[in-house]
């Protein structure tokens, strides 16, 4: 790792000034021009590190750094710059109106605080619950959707796109549906148990019901995008594993169980990925739902924790501190499956 | 009984799924599968259209009507969308003005990173840690980099001050807010936007590129003459899919404009706070904002519903 970076230091300042002169040569600098006359020490030493790099990288290597270095540089410094930055600021104890983090006394007590909030631990425990049946939920929707639509239906386009519509709308337009359909005297929600004689529920009022409640519309509003991936995992299974079961006299239950889903599991872990990622922004609904900082008793999860203790409490190293509880929760979801693609050579 | 014949008729179906279709010859359970079908487009439809009836009732229809059932005549009323139109206005400007230049430049920076690393030969090990690094960056939780944003951008980079001589044309310094919101969602969308565009160039045919390459043909001549002209339909996937992102997106609009009295606030913002800076919960007016703030986004889906779809998929 260390080594990558040195090397790309290399690059990076032997592109950042010459980059015209080195690009004019062609791309067919070789052993023979680093043998001209050191007339030009300067343009000999630049095609020298260039040979000697693209020997090591490539011979496209120092040509096509113009293209992705720049892009690569700034996502860079705004994401993972970022995020050592937020590691340092959560060892400091920046709060209130200070203008900057004082860095010379770093210290955890940040996180020793974090554990000893029961509001955080509870917060840490709501974002796994969401996370967990948020994700297994939709899939599950999603699957059986894909499914019934891949049978070769009519207007398959039109359920598809019906599907599909909740997300195309922001959080902050679903959390207002969804406020409305959980009203306690006029929504929807109550509307229909009423008809089988059960409730009212104050849905998002009761402690216990108001993380399923915001559960169940997150499912609605995701599970039509675990149906699009699930159904380009099912287009892609080829059609002689249908015969084989077909031929074997299996039901199509029983096809679906031990033929189809087993090939879906690329499609499973990247839907999932997803929308673990999805569940991690939840944000912006439970922001929408309450129109403050502070989410519906029962539905704080850490992303409304950090954002609220650093804006509204202003505790901005306290946080940073929670934040990085989330992106450590982030990393060992995405770390794993970046490795997965990375050898199923498919990034 | 054989009901395969009439099931057949469709022009564009595929060998695939006829022959999945005869996997199940009972009719009854045709049937099902079309109710069953219904049932969930409902399901999905009906949040949906029980805010938009919802937003053209009255106070008392509200009450009085079901939820999902359309106003009466007497109950109708196209007040609180005028009141939502009213207060959104700015707000949809303010939301246009960066929504679209952030799209247009991550969709081309996203273009260009991933020619760099698709198209030109090299180690591809190499490669691949520059592509998982970025890819990573899809995956962040924006929550772990919000207090060095607002760190990087108050006291940092302080472009209030750069600028002004903006602010000496009387356009409010808030607007200051829009130009980083343009650069954060720009650095932020750069990743997905790589993503797209790599998977669409990796199936690009080799051939031409190679024997123009062959020819002597520059990196950057071969992008301009060949890679981009192709690139159309991948660009009107991630337009779509960054547009209704960068649109949608409140945390940064939070953490960067804070306050919806603002004159640059976005119409998400002011979304956010409609109900709640009236007294009680008027939700007639809460839908009413709902559709007027999600219009964009559901013209760009019922328009490019196709590509929208491509986009999630990736």
């Amino acid at each position: 790792m260390l080594d990558f970076y040195r090397r790309l230091h290399r690059t990076i300042r032997s592109s950042s000034g010459d980059d015209d002169e080195v690009r004019a040569d062609g791309g067919v600098v070789s052993d023979g021009s680093a043998a001209d006359p050191p007339a030009e020490p300067d343009r000999d030493l630049t095609a020298r590190l260039k040979a000697s790099l693209d020997r090591r990288f490539g011979s496209d290597f120092m040509e096509s750094s113009v293209f992705w270095l720049p892009p690569f540089l700034l996502m860079g410094l705004f994401v993972y710059g970022a995020v050592i930055w937020n590691l340092l600021i959560s060892l400091t104890d920046y709060q209130r109106f200070e203008n900057a983090p004082d860095y010379s006394n770093l210290d955890f007590e940040m996180y020793t605080r974090a554990l000893a909030d029961s509001g955080f631990i509870d917060a840490a425990v709501n974002t796994l619950v969401l996370l967990i049946a948020f994700t297994a939920g939709t899939l599950a929707v999603g699957l059986v959707l894909a499914i019934l639509i891949d049978r070769g239906i009519r207007f398959e386009n039109s359920f598809r796109t019906i599907y599909l519509l909740p997300m195309s709308l922001s959080f902050v337009v679903t959390a207002q549906f969804w406020l409305w359909i959980y009203n306690y005297n006029n929504g929807i929600a109550n509307n229909l148990i009423g008809t089988f004689g059960l409730g009212p529920v104050s849905w998002l009022g009761n402690q216990d019901i108001v993380l399923y409640a915001v559960i169940f519309a997150l499912m609605w509003q995701f599970s039509g995008y675990a149906m699009v991936v699930y159904l380009a995992g099912l287009r892609a299974i080829p059609t002689e594993h249908y015969e084989a079961a077909q031929v074997d006299g299996a039901s199509a239950l029983k096809m679906y169980w031990r033929v189809i889903i087993p090939q879906l599991k690329g499609a499973t872990i990247s839907a999932a990925v997803v929308l673990m990622v999805f569940g991690m922004k939840a944000f912006d609904f439970l922001y929408s739902l309450s129109g403050g900082y502070r989410p519906p008793n029962g539905a704080d999860i850490l992303a409304t924790k950090m954002v609220r203790e650093a804006y509204a409490n202003l505790n901005w190293a306290y946080g940073s501190a929670i934040a990085i509880v989330l992106f450590g929760m982030a990393l060992s979801v995405i770390g794993p499956y970046l490795v997965y693609e990375y050898r199923r050579d498919n990034l | 009984m054989s009901d395969t014949e009439p099931r057949t008729d469709g022009g564009t179906t595929t060998r695939t799924t006829r022959l999945r279709r005869t996997l199940d010859r009972m009719t009854v359970e045709d049937v099902g599968l079309y109710v069953v079908l219904a049932l969930a487009a409902a399901f999905y439809l009906v949040p949906i259209e029980s805010g938009l009836v919802t937003s053209f009732k009255t106070g008392t229809a509200i009450i009085e009507t079901a939820p999902f059932a359309p106003p009466g005549p007497s109950g109708l009323t196209f007040e609180k969308w005028r009141t939502a139109i009213d207060v959104l206005l700015r707000g949809m400007g303010n939301s246009l003005l960066y929504a679209v230049p952030a799209t247009v430049i991550s969709a081309f920076v996203g273009s260009i990173t991933a020619y760099g690393l698709t198209i030109p030969t090299w180690n591809k090990s190499y490669k691949a840690l520059v592509l998982m690094l970025i890819i990573a960056g899809i995956f962040i939780p924006y929550q772990a980099v919000l207090v060095p944003l607002t760190q990087f951008w108050s006291q940092w980079a302080q472009l209030d001050q750069v600028l002004s001589f903006v602010w000496a044309l009387g356009i409010d310094e808030d607007y200051v807010g829009i130009i980083e919101l343009v650069i954060t969602h720009v650095a932020y969308g750069i990743p997905i936007c790589t993503l797209l565009f790599r998977t669409y160039y990796k199936t690009m045919s080799d051939e031409m590129i190679e024997s123009a390459r062959l020819d002597g043909a520059t990196l950057r001549r071969v992008y301009r003459r060949i890679v981009l002209p192709l690139s159309g339909p991948m660009f009107a996937v991630v337009l779509i899919y960054q547009f209704t992102q960068i649109w949608n997106d409140l945390l940064f609009t939070l953490v960067i404009v804070s306050t919806e009295s603002s004159p640059a606030a976005p119409v998400v913002l002011i979304l956010a706070g409609l109900g709640s800076s009236l007294e009680g919960q008027d939700f007639a007016l809460r839908m009413a904002g709902a559709f007027f703030a999600a219009l964009p986004t559901l013209a760009v889906y019922i328009f490019f519903g196709e590509e929208f779809a491509e986009g999630v998929a990736a």
